[in-house]
């Protein structure tokens, strides 16, 4: 963690003298007073609250942030059309390469925060945990976890007793990092399961189908779903999804957080990123359901 | 042109120039219109033409490049982002069908009945009424009826059916059969209302009752229209995107029953395309799902065209 700091102090350091060289040619300063910002709908919501309170602090600079995935936050950053991408997954490398030939720019990373994904059921599904293995059953190719008293519950909202894998689409960072995290790198997901386009449609998905499991950030938790602790193995205790267990590691899923910029961030884009990784930022993280880089209380 | 006469030769001879100058400067403007209009006839086919040259050069890489065409008929397979990536369609082109298939079975009869009550049976002020209802259910956005779908039909087709999730074809059949009910009520009954009354009065006077006048009549009179009528509903069918996101479940494999969620080719292209690296070749490959559309579409119309064209020789003769 202190390392990112380090490299946001760096930053700082580093561009005061392009700072100045930007005001000096009238015009130029004008086009860093909007920060355009793009990527991960499981980041939209936090990307959107840290914009509205860092527009309370500087009115001047206007912060348009949309969705869509990482995946089209990372591609509009390579096309140039945006100062800062949203990512829940890491840029690949051809994505690099593409930034670097498109803008001539190295694309710069930045952890923001964390997030665990949540494994989501239905309000009436009295199942109490699940682990990473039954997680992989369920999910992965060749598993052959199809009914819900295959692992132990007699789900009786589900007549059908078939367990209806939700997921997300498979250009999305949730969907990569799920396979990564529960299937493993080389097994894939089991063809036939149901995709949702976004975070919240996939929770809101699973508050209506009895039968449902589904995956999603931990913020976008509500009363009406269940969400259920998760065990690395099955001999492991459960763990629920908190923001002391993703940090300490015990929560087997989370995952970091992104922010992309084209070079070392300058003017506002600069000061926007050292805003979101001070306590301030943080605790906005923290309010939005994410983990935040640092317990903002140690750091004063 | 020219209104002077032969026999003012002489002098007349520059008048009749300045005339026909001024004949042509008055008619300045309606050439203009002329070439306006005729432009605006020929847009058609240059979008269609430049849609379809877009859609091509985007996928003509993938398409004619290294891309296995068997593999992408027949296989189930669609997972465009695996290692290595696997471009089957053969679910999604079966989702499409399942969902198209069964929407017509619900939106032709009711579609068409509801053509003939408007224009043959209800009193003048019902059809009033009729006409704008379904003419503003044409107007509902289709993220609403997605919407419908996801939050009202999905927890009731569970309710009912027990089925495990309640997006799935019999959803997304529903879904789709309430949007193109409109579109063959109306286009529909533009058909029937354009079979003369002489018709009517003739079979009136022959006795026949109102169902036989309708079955016997109107029906066969107004067939090409009513085939127009149909044909364009499977077109809004086959086309339908968002609402079908929303309803279909968006799951790869081929539906056994109607209670199984199914994928479709439009949805895949909805749901994939904003996220994928353009130029990449998930990307080319939507695109050339994109051409099979287009592919699908040409061949549906060019089918109502000859099937109208064989009826029209038919009735000739």
């Amino acid at each position: 963690m202190t390392s990112f700091r380090a490299i946001v102090t760096a930053a700082s350091v580093a561009a005061v003298p392009l700072v100045a060289g930007c005001t000096a040619r009238a015009g130029v300063d004008e086009s860093f007073d909007t920060v355009r910002v793009t990527g991960s709908d499981t980041m939209v919501n936090v990307a959107q609250a840290w914009a509205e309170a860092f527009n309370g602090l500087h009115a001047d600079i206007s912060i348009p942030v949309k969705g869509g995935g990482s995946g089209v936050g990372i591609a509009d950053l390579c096309a140039g059309k945006i100062e800062i991408a949203t990512a829940s997954r890491a840029m690949k490398p051809d994505e690099i390469e593409r930034a670097k030939k498109n803008t001539g720019e190295d694309p710069k990373q930045f952890i923001a925060g964390r997030d665990a994904l949540a494994i989501y059921v239905n309000l009436n599904n009295p199942i109490e945990s699940i682990s990473i293995e039954q997680l992989a059953e369920i999910y992965g190719e060749g598993g052959n976890t199809t009914r819900w008293e295959q692992l132990g519950v007699e789900n009786s909202a589900c007549p059908s007793g078939k367990i209806v894998r939700i997921s997300r689409q498979n250009s999305s960072g949730t969907y990569a990092y799920f396979k990564e995290a529960v299937l493993g790198k080389k097994r894939d997901y089991k063809q036939g399961f149901t995709a949702q386009s976004g975070s919240s449609d996939l929770v809101a998905l699973v508050t209506k189908t009895p039968c449902a499991i589904g995956y999603s950030g931990m913020g976008y938790r509500t009363p009406d779903v269940k969400v259920l602790p998760v065990a690395k193995t099955k001999d492991s205790p459960p763990i629920e999804p908190t923001i002391e267990s993703a940090q300490d590691g015990s929560y087997p899923i989370s995952r970091p957080l992104y922010l992309y910029t084209l070079g070392e961030p300058t003017g506002a884009v600069q000061e926007f990123i050292q805003w979101i990784l001070s306590d301030e930022g943080q605790r906005i993280v923290e309010e939005q359901g994410y983990i935040p880089v640092h317990p903002p209380s140690e750091n004063p | 042109m020219s209104s002077i006469p032969a026999s003012d030769a002489g002098k007349p001879r520059e008048v009749s120039a300045m005339h026909r100058l001024a004949a042509r400067l008055r008619s300045v403007p309606e050439l203009a219109i002329e070439v306006l209009i005729r432009l605006c006839g020929y847009s058609a086919i240059f979008f269609v033409f430049a849609i379809f040259f877009f859609v091509l050069r985007e996928g003509a890489p993938m398409l004619f490049g290294h891309m296995n065409l068997w593999s992408f008929f027949t296989s189930t397979d669609w997972n465009p982002v695996g290692e290595p990536p696997r471009y089957g369609i053969l679910a999604l082109l079966s989702g499409t069908i399942a969902v198209t298939a069964f929407s017509m079975l619900i939106a032709v009869p009711l579609g068409l009945g509801a053509a003939v009550y408007v224009s043959e049976f209800s009193s003048p002020k019902i059809k009033e009424i009729l006409k704008i209802t379904i003419e503003m259910l044409a107007a509902i956005p289709s993220i609403v009826w997605g919407f419908i779908a996801y939050m009202t039909l999905n927890p009731l087709i569970i309710q009912l059916t027990d089925a495990p999730i309640g997006l799935n074809v019999l959803n997304a059949g529903i879904i789709l059969a309430l949007m193109s009910v409109p579109v063959i009520v109306s286009v529909g009954e533009d058909a029937l209302k354009a079979v003369p009354d002489s018709y009517r009065e003739a079979a009136l006077a022959l006795g026949a009752s109102r169902w036989e006048i309708v079955y016997r009549v109107l029906f066969p009179a107004a067939k090409n229209g009513l085939l127009a009528a149909v044909l364009l509903g499977v077109g809004r069918a086959i086309g339908e995107t968002m609402a079908v996101l929303m309803a279909s479940g968006h799951a790869n494999q081929i539906p056994a029953t109607l209670l199984d969620p199914v994928q479709t080719l439009t949805a895949t292209i909805a749901a994939e395309l904003g996220e994928t690296n353009q130029g990449g070749d998930h990307y080319r490959v939507l695109f050339v799902i994109g051409i099979l559309l287009f592919a699908i579409a040409f061949v549906v119309n060019l089918t109502a065209d000859l099937v109208v064209k064989g009826i029209r020789g038919k009735q000739n003769v």
